[in-house]
């Protein structure tokens, strides 16, 4: 699709916009269904219904009127905030989420960037999201918000590491940075999948890129930046309108982002489960957005299910236990790659 | 944890006389009256600047152990004195007494007992909150119920309601 | 090296704050996230029920009543009437007794179960919330069955109730216990032992017996630091003493005897007793009339009473001064609430604020019973 986009449109400015605005019509339906989802799932988990009204089949259509009722809501800037950091945060933990979009790799034919250095592309812009929570957390002075930038920062700043040394564990298996070469590295038959070719070994790796991503999305048990029951709503508690819908987008984009990247890494990304049957670009996107979707849903999941965890026990649970298990996993993977 | 009694040996128990003769030997002075044929509970009156020697002696004293402070209220008499009224009882012995506290409207002042039953803190806020009893040494006597600049104590039973709360009518 | 002083900040926790539970302002010092002191502010429902009640008579005081801790007006009717019957010194129909003993324990699970609930809310678990709604939600249908209202019933009157049973009621109420036992496992299996809120409760807000005593606690605040104490049992009133059932107490099994995880569990396991009561009240019930014979202007004669009872919160005590009129000369409500809430601050210093969240749901509050 990219190769197509530039041989028509170029590599000039026209060709760059469309490359880069085509994840936007991606985000933005998917984060429509996956709200949608969440409001579903989380209801049947907790023997309700949810919306059944809106759009008639089964409240379809009632994330379409959260997000315009939150554009048509004021955006109140409270009088003692910093005016410059508090508008440009929401957009900046946006972009922190759609960067990352680039380099994922959703098709063999699709890949915003097929740069080398992908997989380290998406760890890096990614951390730019806690620079414009902090930003949030700050510029409203208010309390609650300044605890919960300084808990993300915290959070966010101790998962990364046994995320990327998980990430990293899978790079050296692959012997390369690039997610599509990742993707091509599992084709054939889904027991080829990292996730299960490589057992234990990667099997270790996902759960710990898994439970770090968790804690990277900011989402349950590990969302104590937002803990509602204890800092209101954290560092967005000030927001409205649109720039709450902003930062929400970015928790929906982000959820996929990793999800995306834990698929790609580990689940063959674009790979047919059944080897060369229902493969191809199309179906390559199907099956990439599909496995994809199956980690979203576990993060739902998860999140109906779990309490939260506190300061203290996430910090214990980063440095004590997933960090070390990751050097370890690191190591011995190692290992086997050069005993291989 | 204190060792509580087993049910068969509550006739350990004091009556209302036998503890109001307990306080009598050790306070002569201080105990004014004792109703033992009040309707459905005896009390004891005290008077009211000895109450904090008094609750010491009610709560330490072993035959008494009247550890627990059910509830202190504040009553209006209605005769020119307030007072107020501490229903005591003991989770070890299983006895309980009422005693009472008068002291006149216009100087109404008495000690705290907080420092004997930490409960009585915000009894003894809310009996100055409604009552405006003043008691002495309490740690932090502020109104606690009604807002800290409103006028009066409303369950006097001479109490007039203010006109205007910052500019609110108050009667409706 | 130099010791590094850092400043306090000074963080108001309410009164609009998602897990106080209502209006209650607490009014935080924090060190980071380590609360240093936690100074609850109060009053914001205020009401003052005390002075309404000096100009009502003593029916029309049971709806007040009602209004005082809106999760369990049935209990605080229950005391209030308690209370009222004392001083007049009437002895009302078997039957009203039972009837007062099922609605009680029917309302205490149902209070527990908001408790339980929102405590896991507290927690972050949202999914026990909508569980133990769906499950009060029953008991609240049988309630409009018998009485025609959901939250603020009415229903016991000084000598007697509103209503005798509608028929069909025991019936229903049966269903219902044989639904609600095994939920009360498949709480236990998705909160009480799950371990992350244990990890989060236990060891939490450690109250020590004799501070409780001292601090006058009652209810699951007291029993869960271990003090074997319930009215129902060690002060009996109404029919209790004829029923067999347990008093529950917190066992320290996770962490230290009296954490909030202590505290939750007995509403938990408490929840199991009340249903053994119905049961046996149901199975038992004699025939009868509901309302005893007494005037219908009651004017007990000059005295007074202090009646408690232990409500879902612990003990509630009318004090209540008749001076021989129609109207009563003064009642006191000891409320429960009021009295745990008081040391909320001796158990909260030194933890983080997601303890202290911990901590006042542990100890279940209702602001209206607080504030009155």
């Amino acid at each position: 699709m990219h190769n197509f986009i530039t041989q028509y449109l170029g590599t000039g400015f026209l060709g760059g916009l469309l490359s880069a605005v085509l994840p936007l019509l991606f985000i933005l339906p998917y984060a429509l269904v996956t709200i949608w989802l969440e409001l579903k799932i989380s209801a049947h988990m907790q023997d309700r219904v949810g919306p059944m009204r809106t759009g008639k089949w089964h409240g379809w259509a009632q994330p379409i009127a959260d997000v315009t009722k939150l554009i048509q809501k004021e955006d109140i800037i409270p009088a003692a905030a910093d005016k410059a950091l508090y508008l440009l945060a929401p957009a900046l933990v946006f972009t922190g989420a759609y960067a990352a979009y680039a380099a994922i790799p959703f098709s063999p034919a699709y890949i915003g960037a097929d740069i080398n250095l992908g997989i380290f592309y998406i760890v890096a812009v990614s951390a730019i999201v806690v620079l414009g929570i902090l930003m949030a957390g700050w510029s409203s002075n208010n309390k609650w918000s300044l605890l919960g930038a300084m808990r993300t920062a915290a959070q966010l700043v101790s998962y990364e590491i046994p995320s990327s040394l998980a990430i990293l564990a899978v790079v050296m298996v692959a012997g390369s940075f690039n997610l599509n070469d990742i993707c091509a590295a599992q084709s054939g038959w889904f027991w080829n999948w990292f996730v299960f070719g490589k057992f234990p070994f990667l099997f270790i790796t996902f759960i710990i890129y898994f439970i770090a991503s968790l804690a990277e999305t900011n989402r349950a048990p590990f969302d104590i930046p937002e803990a509602e029951s204890e800092l209101v709503a954290g560092y967005h508690t000030e927001y409205s309108g649109m720039r709450f819908a902003f930062f929400y987008l970015a928790e929906y984009g982000n959820m996929f982002v990793v999800a995306g990247v834990a698929a790609a890494l580990f689940f063959g990304g674009w790979n047919s489960p059944f080897g060369v049957y229902l493969s191809g670009p199309v179906w390559g996107a199907f099956w990439m957005i599909s496995k994809a979707m199956v980690l979203v849903f576990v993060q739902i999941w998860l999140r109906w299910t779990l309490p939260r965890f506190r300061v203290d026990q996430l910090m214990y649970l980063s440095w004590k236990i997933l960090t070390p298990f990751a050097l370890v996993n690191i190591f011995a993977v190692g290992l086997w790659v050069v005993l291989r | 944890m204190p060792s509580l009694l087993k049910k068969s040996e509550w006739f350990k128990r004091m009556n209302a006389n036998e503890i109001n003769e307990k306080l009598k030997s050790g306070f002569p002075e201080a105990v004014v009256e004792f109703k033992a044929d009040a309707v459905t509970e005896p009390y004891i009156v005290v008077r009211p600047e000895s109450v904090r020697d008094i609750a010491k002696f009610l709560a330490s004293d072993p035959e008494l152990k009247f550890d627990y402070l059910m509830s202190l209220s504040g009553v209006d008499f209605n005769d020119g004195n307030i007072g107020v009224v501490y229903h005591l009882f003991s989770m070890e012995k299983r006895h309980r007494i009422v005693v009472k506290a008068k002291v006149s409207k216009e100087n109404p002042e008495m000690p705290s007992v907080e420092s004997v039953w930490k409960s009585a803190n915000w009894h003894e806020r809310e009996a100055f909150d409604l009552f405006g009893i003043v008691f002495k040494d309490h740690p932090d006597l502020r109104r606690i119920l009604l807002p800290d600049d409103w006028e009066g104590y409303p369950l006097r039973k001479d109490y007039k309601v203010q006109e205007y709360y910052r500019g609110m009518k108050v009667p409706y | 090296m130099a010791e590094l002083r850092t400043e306090e900040m000074v963080l108001n926790m309410g009164p609009q704050h998602p897990s106080t539970h209502g209006v209650l302002r607490v009014e935080l010092v924090v060190d980071g996230e380590v609360v240093v002191d936690a100074v609850p502010h109060i009053g914001y429902l205020h009401r003052c029920f005390e002075k309404h009640a000096e100009a009502m008579n003593y029916q029309q005081i049971v709806p007040y009543c009602d209004r005082m801790d809106y999760l369990a007006s049935m209990n605080n009717d229950h005391a209030y009437v308690l209370g009222v019957e004392k001083l007049l010194n009437i002895q009302v129909p078997e039957r009203v007794e039972y009837i007062r003993v099922i609605m009680a324990e029917l309302q205490r699970i149902a209070s527990h179960l908001v408790a339980v609930g929102t405590y896991g809310l507290d927690i972050g678990a949202f999914t026990p919330f909508l569980f133990c709604f769906r499950d009060r939600e029953m008991i609240l249908d049988l309630f409009e069955n018998v009485c025609g209202a959901r939250l603020l019933y009415n229903y016991m009157w000084p000598g007697g109730l509103s209503h005798d049973l509608t028929p069909g009621f025991i019936e229903k109420t049966k269903a219902f216990i044989k639904h609600f036992r095994p939920t009360i496992k498949e709480l236990n299996d998705l909160l009480s032992y799950n371990e992350i809120f244990v990890k989060r409760t236990a060891n939490v807000g450690v109250l020590p017996a004799d501070v409780a005593i001292n601090y006058a606690a009652s209810g699951p605040t007291l029993r869960g630091s271990g003090v074997k104490w319930d009215l129902r049992k060690d002060d009996p009133y109404s029919v209790y003493h004829k029923f067999d059932w347990d008093v529950v107490v917190g066992t320290g099994e996770v962490g230290t005897l009296g954490d909030c995880w202590d505290r939750y569990m007995v509403r938990v396991r408490e929840m199991e007793q009340s249903l053994r009561i119905i049961e046996q009240a149901l199975d038992t019930i004699p025939d009868g009339d509901v309302q005893a014979a007494i005037p219908k202007r009651i004017r007990p004669v000059a005295g007074e009473v202090y009646v408690r009872s232990e409500t879902p919160r612990g003990e509630l005590g009318y004090y209540i001064i008749s001076d021989g009129g129609q109207k009563p000369f003064r009642v006191k409500a000891r409320a429960p609430s009021f009295v745990n809430l008081s040391l909320l601050p001796e158990i909260s210093r030194g933890y983080l604020i997601a303890d202290l969240v911990a901590i006042i749901g542990s100890v279940d509050i209702v602001l209206g019973d607080v504030d009155r």
